[in-house]
């Protein structure tokens, strides 16, 4: 009852009086009220700090999973970071001899092992409740019921929640490319030929085999959340999926795949906007932008592909280029160039002299400055989320976009966080070629050798230096991939000291939206 | 994107009382919702129409053979219906809904679609719990023609009888024998979910769908932020701030959530001042969506309808030919709407008790997509300013 009347008080005095920040044009109430949090760009896609739990023997993508796992998820905008177990013991043991240290007898290596483990641990920790991070990874074999049980336990203290994704394949094929792929290259194996790492490393597999105890949703694990990955996605078994982001992890995992395949981005052919150094529009292309169409037909044919897919937008210049190449197209709205709003079709002249504040404003935070009435990179990342759902399901692709939609593109088969994304380098009249290769992405840049104006921008030499008393305190700035961490610990078993927080209290993944002065 | 290259025929697979008219309807409406035509085939409607009136779970019973005769009839007679609405009318996705309980039941579908060039894709629902089961019962088969001169325990009784006619003959799709086979296995209403071979993009957003939905009561409040300074002047889109009218609305907005003491209300609005404005007044928190926002009007924004008409005379025109599909220049259309919000519908799926604070073309997309309107009537559905639609989820609707 309290309640309720110290609500309707609340209410009555309520001006419902708002203000729209300067940077990303989100509209806020005027007295800052702490108690209340708020979400700026799109639904909380997380609570609670989730710790990804990796199973499954030795080369069957655990490590791919996590890598790939995280840069979606970095790309989207949740703050995300893999711990690998593997390398905490490369710290450990400097240098590795044979699969005997795998021995499940071997009681020394048992011991190193288990404390990686908790080293890594200790930084999972570390990462999701001092370094905003809220979603970590523990990239392990995890096995056995005891190593799993160890890590509900962990997580339970710290009120962490706990999904696992297994990988199950007993296909020789299979784990032998996987081993060929990215074992044999480990530095695990930096002194040996190629038939002696084979050998040893399926004896290392070997290792693991005895103890291992697979997930089982149906009896002993059917308290947990989970997804087993059986054969490299024929089949999933998913168990009490808890809440949205871990829905959208398993939509992710059945969608990717591991056929090799090439992504070709480009933009269209110069345009005669481009010309005039007009931005946003819908022109068609100029001359120079016809020749460009007419080489990526030519280069396409080369390519010699079978069954390519064509994907345009839908702005005219996208469109005319597609239609050189003579092949079937779709075309996407969500592919459609940045919304410029008020500035559509200006010049950056013009819009330096009729909207001075609102072009220093975006040099400061290119990736989440919203023009106004329009789109900011941010935004753009939403809306093409479907898109690289659609690529990851498919094979050969063209995708001919622009030059803001390629970069929120190439930012996530790259793994370039927000903060450079903007500044990706999409010339007119070049293709990008992306040929997934062990854990990553291999790109070429083909130029077509017809000539363009230069649209790319450079990160402004004050936007460079410290930060802004315009920019928001408390920003949080979705990551790429962090660096896997590798700092060994195991020597100490202190805590050992708070790295300094960045931020203090609740913290969302996306750029809370309180903000002074704005 | 072009969901469908073959259409596909989804066969659902399941005990009686287990959700799968349930699942098939609701499927079927988010299909067609989001663009892709698809119709469903219940085969206990072809053997109500061949078998006038129902008398007993006799009728089930697996050594009957004129019962038999007469329900593999029926499902013969659906199958060419299918066979018509994906090969003659333009149908991408057929749901067969039936028991379809054996293996031998299930080839023979699965041959026709080969031979048609369908894709096949089998939706299976495994319950055990029987509280679940009674529930569905009342829910909705008490209410079927089939009980229509019977007693609540009457029908219970015979039902259950019905079940076990199925019982003994039902072959659970098998993880070895039916291996080459496309489908999910949904058990216990969605605690866990076994997903084989998904062919393509059209099945993967059907076991996402699927995954994401669920059966807890709840209720779905929508309304439009109060009246704007605009609405006052007539004027479409902008971004404008409440009237003295709407604020009012907003005020007795949280007064109105108060009273329905809702738990763990989830509040969302759009990123325009006029939601949150109106959001503001309920002391609660709430989430910004700016797929939320109303339909981008183009070079028509924050003109009235008389300017658009003296202005745009020939866009006029043709908005009022399609609206559905009429694309404002430099604008969205309602296709586009539905497309942007599709996120929005998957994740209420998802949710319990939601208040979602939009606009007029908004709101309208999103109850078509509840109430199961075609995208002819979707433009017209009445919303007016000041009003709230609460939604409760109740048997098939």
């Amino acid at each position: 009852k309290v309640d309720a009347e110290r609500k309707k008080t609340f209410v009555l005095k309520m001006p419902m009086e708002l203000t729209q920040s300067r940077i990303q044009k989100i509209w806020l109430p005027n007295d800052n009220r702490p108690a209340l949090p708020r979400r700026s760009c799109g639904p909380q896609l997380a609570n609670s700090p989730t710790v990804i739990v990796m199973v499954g023997l030795p080369a069957r993508g655990k490590t791919y999973i996590s890598k790939k796992l995280t840069r979606y998820l970095n790309w989207i905008g949740v703050p995300t970071k893999v711990f690998n177990v593997g390398e905490y013991r490369r710290e450990a043991v400097k240098h590795y001899s044979s699969y005997d240290f795998f021995r499940p007898d071997n009681e020394e290596a048992m011991k190193v092992r288990r404390q990686c483990a908790m080293a890594a641990l200790r930084d999972v920790k570390l990462y999701l409740t001092e370094e905003a991070g809220q979603i970590a990874v523990f990239d392990a074999t995890n096995t056995t019921r005891e190593r799993r049980g160890m890590i509900l336990n962990f997580a339970k203290e710290n009120g962490f929640k706990v999904f696992f994704i297994e990988s199950v394949c007993n296909d020789p094929t299979v784990v032998a490319t996987n081993v060929m792929e990215v074992k044999l290259s480990s530095p695990d194996y930096r002194d040996c030929n190629s038939t002696d790492a084979m050998e040893d490393f399926m004896k290392r597999i070997n290792c693991y085999q005895a103890s291992y105890q697979p997930l089982d949703p149906d009896d002993y694990d059917r308290e947990l959340s989970l997804i087993k990955v059986i054969d490299v996605g024929r089949r999933f078994l998913v168990n009490r999926v808890q809440d949205h982001i871990q829905s959208r992890i398993v939509y992710y995992l059945m969608n990717i795949h591991v056929q090799p395949r090439t992504i070709y981005l480009c933009r269209h052919g110069e345009s005669e906007f481009n010309l005039m150094g007009k931005i946003g529009g819908d022109s068609g292309l100029s001359n120079r932008g016809k020749k460009f169409a007419l080489a990526l037909n030519e280069f396409v044919e080369e390519q010699n592909l079978k069954d390519l897919k064509v994907w345009t937008s839908q702005l005219k210049r996208t469109i005319q280029t597609a239609e050189a190449l003579r092949l079937p197209y779709e075309q996407w709205k969500a592919l459609n160039e940045i919304d410029a709003g008020v500035c559509e079709e200006m010049t950056y002249e013009e819009i330096r002299e009729q909207h001075p504040e609102e072009f220093a404003l975006r040099d400061q935070d290119k990736y989440y400055y919203r023009y106004p009435s329009g789109e900011s990179y941010q935004d753009l990342v939403q809306r093409l989320e479907p898109v690289i759902m659609e690529l990851e399901r498919q094979e050969n692709v063209l995708v001919i976009c622009h030059q803001a939609v390629m970069r929120c593109l190439l930012a996530y088969f790259l793994d370039k966080s927000a903060d450079e994304m903007p500044y990706l380098k999409c010339p007119l009249h070049t293709v990008l070629k992306l040929t997934p290769v062990a854990y990553g992405c291999r790109v070429e840049s083909i130029s077509l050798n017809v000539e363009a104006v230069n649209t790319h921008r450079e990160r402004p030499e004050e936007a460079k230096k410290g930060p802004n008393p315009l920019m928001r305190r408390n920003s949080v700035t979705p990551l790429a991939s962090p660096e896997p961490t590798k700092k060994p610990r195991i020597n100490s078993f202190e805590e050992h000291v708070a790295v300094s927080s960045t931020l203090p209290g609740c913290v969302p993944q996306e750029v809370p939206t309180q903000m002074p002065g704005q | 994107v072009c969901m469908t290259n073959c259409p596909t025929l989804i066969v659902m697979v399941g005990l009686p009382a287990r959700g799968k008219t349930y699942i098939s309807k609701k499927l079927t409406r988010y299909l067609n919702w989001i663009g892709v035509p698809t119709k469903e085939f219940n085969v206990g409607q072809y053997r109500r129409d061949l078998v006038k009136k129902y008398k007993s779970f006799e009728f089930f019973l697996p050594d009957n053979e004129e019962g038999l005769k007469i329900r593999r009839q029926c499902a013969l007679a659906a199958l060419n219906d299918v066979r018509q609405y994906l090969s003659e009318e333009n149908g991408h996705v057929a749901v067969f809904d039936a028991t379809n309980t054996t293996r031998e039941r299930r080839e023979t579908i699965y041959k026709f679609g080969e031979e048609n060039g369908y894709k096949t894709f089998f939706v299976e629902s495994v319950c055990v719990d029987p509280e679940v089961i009674a529930a569905n019962i009342v829910q909705v088969k008490l209410g079927s023609p089939d009980y229509v001169d019977c007693s609540n325990d009457e029908a219970t009784e015979d039902f259950m009888k019905r079940i076990e006619c199925y019982k003994n003959s039902y072959e659970t799709l098998d993880e070895t024998l039916d291996k080459d086979l496309s489908y999910i296995k949904i058990m216990d209403v969605g605690r866990s979910y076994l997903v084989n071979r998904v062919m393509d993009h059209i099945q993967s957003r059907i076991v996402y769908y699927l995954m994401n939905i669920h059966v807890t009561p709840r209720s779905i409040y929508l309304c439009r932020h109060g009246e704007s300074e605009l609405n006052l002047k007539g004027r479409i889109g902008g971004d404008p701030g409440l009237s003295v009218r709407g604020k009012e609305f907003a005020k007795s907005l949280a007064q109105f959530i108060n009273e329905q003491n809702i738990k763990d209300l989830k509040v969302w609005t759009s990123q325009m001042k006029r939601t949150i404005q109106t959001a503001e007044a309920l002391g609660v928190p709430y989430e910004q969506w700016k797929v939320l926002n109303e339909i981008d009007a183009g070079v028509c924004e924050e003109m009235t309808y008389e300017e658009i008409q003296e202005n745009y005379p020939l866009e006029f025109a043709l908005r009022d030919q399609d609206k559905y599909r009429y694309r404002y220049p430099k604008g969205e259309s309602y296709e586009d709407l539905v497309q942007r919000l599709e996120p929005v519908i998957m994740e209420l799926e998802r949710q319990e008790n939601v208040l979602v604070i939009c606009h007029q073309a908004v709101m309208r997309c999103l109850l078509a997509y509840f109430l199961d309107k075609p995208a002819e009537q979707l433009p017209y559905l009445k919303c007016p300013l000041h009003t709230v639609l609460k939604l409760t989820p109740v048997a098939y609707g």
